[in-house]
């Protein structure tokens, strides 16, 4: 096998620091391509053979061996998606970081794209490792490599908090996972996850899940285990922000989706409980992006209601498993392995088109930009796109996965008893508030960052980004349309990955209607198209006999009007806000205009947002905490007979015990 | 024949905002317009030219087509007097109801895209009170779904009959209620939004499109009619039983999409519009009405 050339691949990355700096970036992205063209050529390999896994086994010399590289479909799957990701990632990279090259030391590059490679190798190994140590080496190396990546921008005080916050985050998630492994270790004698299917064969399998479930859910993003999420995507830079939310997050799922695979018993519970977390992620985490300032952060929080979909999808999934209903168990995984995919796109794109914004305006703050679509408009059509797609409008790629979702809960209802139907029920009401949340989240993003006037100077003064940003946007968006339109291909291997990793058995009917239905969607996304391309150039042809004249926008017959009159982002989430405060943090501060006020002078509006998650499980423990550990404090009083005091009480304390134990 | 359909449908549209313009006109004592005045709106609008504000980017041109474009695709997906639709497949409501939320998206960035304050006003509304309505439509769906065992419009349609057993009869008006309501929530009519309203601070869907003009209000105004008789076109299969013979269906689809039009005009003629912040609330009880159908459907199938 090729996996020398891997092992070599992984160490040349420490080349980096001896390179001199003009090839750094080429060197990185030589390295990842060829990395992408060896794993895609494994993942080539298994998805043609009759074979479930491929091994790859290297030792040197005899004497070292490396730990046991495991591909299965669902391995490959992942290997696909980080692969399209980081790839792109680093493309948009050399623009994005190219203003930095003169106020940055060369060794925070060579970090940063040493950070960057390994978060690539790394996430490879986790999704090809099975063993629990090994595992659990890359899992740590992946959040390292990715705090490195986020605090990018050190010197700014916030982000070096935000980063720290995130390691800590992270390791409560590691924690989880080691406990849940030793667990494993203690019961089973092996610390694998092929040991897993051992251990839960024949004892209660829930608690264990729900450990592994903490801990890939901290990383996955799931509310309430999120609050690392809205803070470290907007403070990394916007390629970082792309991977880690297109791929990075995804990784959880991807441990849950492995732990899932051994489970055996509780498995309506289990699903019920993903179900139930996955709901409230996608609803809440879409309700908080409304009301964001910050571009960045609104996207952030738009990860954790796609975690939600995702969720909702391999929660009804294991629903439908467990009880016998091979369909929705097959739509609702399906549905779910897809949108990994298809966020994993229309994310990255959407961060890369947020990072060109911030790049060209200098500002993420949506009511301060406007009117962008006339300064940078291949930026602004790529955002629509992204847009679109993530609100899972046809014939865009989300619309598929989502499509499969609802599929497999309509498809379910007739057959289940009152259970099931109450949970499917819940389910579709929360997944179209999603979806209707989402078009009113992006209409507010698309329409304020690029449409109507500039709100402020930056701007004003703000221009296209070039080649390099642009290109791997390019990329994604033709993956984007190519699974929006030619979506039945993608499906079949999705549908032939699901029956076979999860062992459903038996003739899924399912399977060829749903593949018809799909082909029929992509007949209308094609007509679709057709049709607005024949109305456009009639359309053309029309106007060019008549008369066309421009003029100002209609002001209501007030002709002074100013780009500071339009309606801005804050206004245009209000409405909602009035509906949705009674969940959310959204908060008011301006002084009412009394009676007597008969000349009112200049005042002041503030709005803010606040996390409530944050707030009440996170900040507000840790400062009853803090006020605790203050009074305790009392006791260090900095003078050594004190000290000395204390260590003669403990000796004390432990030879009274000592001495009442003799007796 | 199935084609058929779709030459109903546009039909039904041609004539529909002309009935609901007449009813309007008799019920306020005037003399009114004639009943193809829409239609002769639509010829003007045609031959004018077009004034575009210049704070709009190619968005504001586009927009108009791309709407119109998800309705006339929607119109594939509707069965016309409990004939197949052109397109039939399992979940093509979704599909359905995706696609006419595209064509929102595009009305309200275009409304964005003009800068002005009133229009970003209405586009917030129109996208909040859609938003809020979309559940109704599934959980609706979702009843069907149940109760019939099918999942696409035309096998849901071909399949539900309204029988004399009780319970059938109060789903049957419950699900009545709802699709009337998501029709005129849809179609921005009273009581949740007044097309002729004359103040932009009050106007929804209206004040969006209100720097259009030209060929782009004309492809707008048709879109709309279309949207009209899509819904009457689903209230005529959702009434009328499949069995019966093919006549009948097409005189009655003709009959319920009369009867569809004089109702919004009576309603507008005597009913005020609803108070703004009242909306919200009105909506969301529109859902709750889909839900006791829902419950109703679960009693019926004896799993409650």
């Amino acid at each position: 096998m090729d996996a020398p050339v891997f092992i070599v691949f992984l160490f040349s990355s420490f080349l980096l620091f001896i390179l001199p700096r003009a090839v750094k970036y080429n060197f990185t992205l030589l390295l990842i391509s060829s990395s992408t063209v060896l794993t895609s050529i494994w993942c080539f390999e298994i998805f043609n053979t009759a074979e479930e896994v491929l091994n790859i086994r290297y030792s040197i010399a005899g004497l070292f061996d490396f730990p046991l590289l495991t591909i299965d479909r669902l391995s490959a799957f992942f290997i696909v998606v980080i692969n399209i990701t980081v790839f792109t990632g680093i493309l948009f990279a050399k623009g994005y970081l190219e203003p930095y090259q003169n106020t940055k030391r060369q060794l925070s590059f060579t970090i940063h794209y040493f950070a960057y490679l390994w978060l690539y190798f790394s996430m490879l190994l986790v999704v090809m490792l099975r063993d629990g140590f090994a595992f659990l080496i890359n899992w740590e190396l992946m959040s390292l490599s990715s705090f490195l990546l986020v605090i990018f921008d050190a010197e700014d005080r916030s982000t070096l908090k935000t980063g720290i916050n995130y390691l800590i985050q992270m390791h409560v998630g590691f924690a989880m996972l080691l406990i849940a492994f030793l667990i494993t270790e203690k019961a089973t004698g092996t610390m694998s996850f092929d040991a897993l299917t051992q251990y839960f064969s024949g004892r209660p399998n829930i608690l264990l899940f729900l450990l592994f479930f903490i801990g890939f859910g901290i990383k996955a993003g799931f509310i309430p285990m999120h609050t690392w999420l809205p803070e470290a995507h907007p403070a990394a830079p916007s390629h970082v922000s792309g991977v880690m939310s297109g791929v990075m997050i995804k990784m959880g799922i991807y441990g849950l989706l492995r732990v899932l695979l051994s489970v055996q018993s509780d498995l309506l519970w289990i699903g019920t409980i993903i179900l139930a977390v996955s709901l409230i992620s996608g609803i809440l985490g879409v309700m908080t992006a409304i009301i964001q300032h910050d571009l960045k952060r609104l996207l952030a929080y738009h990860s954790i209601e796609n975690i939600g979909i995702i969720g909702i999808g391999i929660g009804l999934g294991i629903i439908g498993k467990a009880t016998g209903n091979n369909g929705l168990a097959l739509l609702g995984l399906s549905g779910g392995l897809l949108h990994v995919l298809n966020h994993s796109l229309f994310k990255s794109l959407l961060f890369y088109g947020a990072g060109s914004v911030y790049r060209a305006a200098h500002t993420r703050t949506i009511d301060h930009l406007g009117g962008l679509i006339k300064k940078m408009p291949y930026t602004a059509v790529f955002f629509l796109i992204g847009s679109l797609a993530i609100c899972g409008l046809p014939p865009f790629n989300g619309f598929i996965s989502e499509y499969l979702i609802y599929l497999g809960m309509f498809k379910s209802l007739s057959g289940a008893n009152l259970y099931q139907i109450i949970t499917i029920l819940f389910s579709i009401i929360g997944l179209t508030l999603i979806g209707g949340l989402a078009v009113f989240c992006f209409t507010k993003a698309f329409g304020m960052v690029f449409l109507g006037q500039h709100r402020s100077a930056n701007a004003q003064n703000a221009v296209e980004s070039g080649k390099g940003m642009l290109v791997p946007q390019v990329i994604i968006i033709v993956l984007i349309l190519m699974i929006g339109l030619g979506s039945s291909l993608f499906v079949k291997p999705i549908f032939k990955l699901i029956t076979e990793v999860f062992h459903l058995k038996g003739d899924i009917p399912v399977t060829l209607t749903s593949i018809n239905s799909l082909q029929q969607i992509s007949i209308l996304g094609g007509m679709f198209i057709l049709l607005i391309v024949a109305i456009l150039i009639y359309r053309r042809i029309h106007l060019r006999t008549k008369v066309i004249s421009y003029g100002p926008t209609w002001g209501c017959g007030y002709t002074a009007g100013s780009h500071k009159q339009q309606y801005t982002a804050t206004s245009y989430a209000d409405n909602f806000g009035y509906l949705a405060n009674p969940v959310m943090g959204n908060r008011k501060v301006f002084r009412n205009i009394e009676a007597n006020d008969i000349f009112p002078g200049k005042r002041k509006f503030l709005t803010h947002n606040f996390d409530v998650f944050k707030r009440y499980m996170i900040d507000n423990p840790i400062t009853v905490m803090q006020e605790l550990l203050k009074k305790i404090a009392i006791m260090q009083t900095g003078q050594i007979q004190h000290y000395i005091l204390y260590a003669f009480v403990f000796m004390l304390i432990v030879f009274i015990l000592t001495f009442f134990k003799a007796i | 024949m199935k084609f058929a359909g779709i030459f109903l449908i546009i039909m039904a549209a041609a004539i529909f905002p002309g009935i609901i313009l007449r009813v309007k006109s008799i019920a306020g004592g005037r003399k009114g317009p004639g009943i193809f005045q829409p239609l002769k709106d639509i010829r003007v609008l045609l031959m004018k030219g077009s004034v575009f504000s210049q704070t709009t980017s190619f968005i504001f041109q586009i927009a108009p087509t791309i709407a119109l474009a998800t309705v006339v695709i929607a119109i594939l997906l509707v069965p016309v007097a409990n004939q197949d639709a052109v397109f039939a497949f399992e979940g093509d409501f979704v599909f359905f109801a995706y696609l006419l939320a595209l064509g929102k998206f595009f009305t309200i960035i275009s409304a964005l895209d003009t800068g002005s304050a009133f229009e970003g006003m209405g586009a917030n509304r129109e996208a909040l009170f859609s938003m809020l309505i979309e559940p109704a439509f599934f959980i609706l769906l979702a009843t069907f779904a149940m109760f019939t065992g099918y999942t696409s419009f035309s096998d849901i349609m071909t399949h539900f009959h309204i029988t004399d057993n009780h319970y059938v009869m109060i789903f049957s008006i419950l699900g009545f209620y709802v699709l009337i309501q998501i029709a005129m929530i849809e179609n921005s009519r009273v009581p949740v939004d007044d097309p002729k309203t004359h103040l932009e601070l009050t106007m929804i869907h209206e004040v969006i499109i209100l720097d259009n003009s030209g060929f782009d209000k004309a492809l707008i105004h048709i879109g709309t009619f279309l949207k009209f008789s899509i819904y009457g076109a689903l209230i005529s299969s959702y009434l009328v039983p499949a069995g019966w013979n093919i006549g009948a269906q097409v005189a009655l689809f003709i009959g319920i999409q009369v009867f569809f039009a004089t109702i919004i005009g009576y309603l507008e003629s005597f009913r005020a519009r609803n108070k703004m912040v009242k909306n919200s609330q009105y909506i969301l009880t529109v859902s709750a009405i889909a839900i006791i159908a829902f419950v109703i459907v679960l009693i019926l199938t004896n799993k409650l």
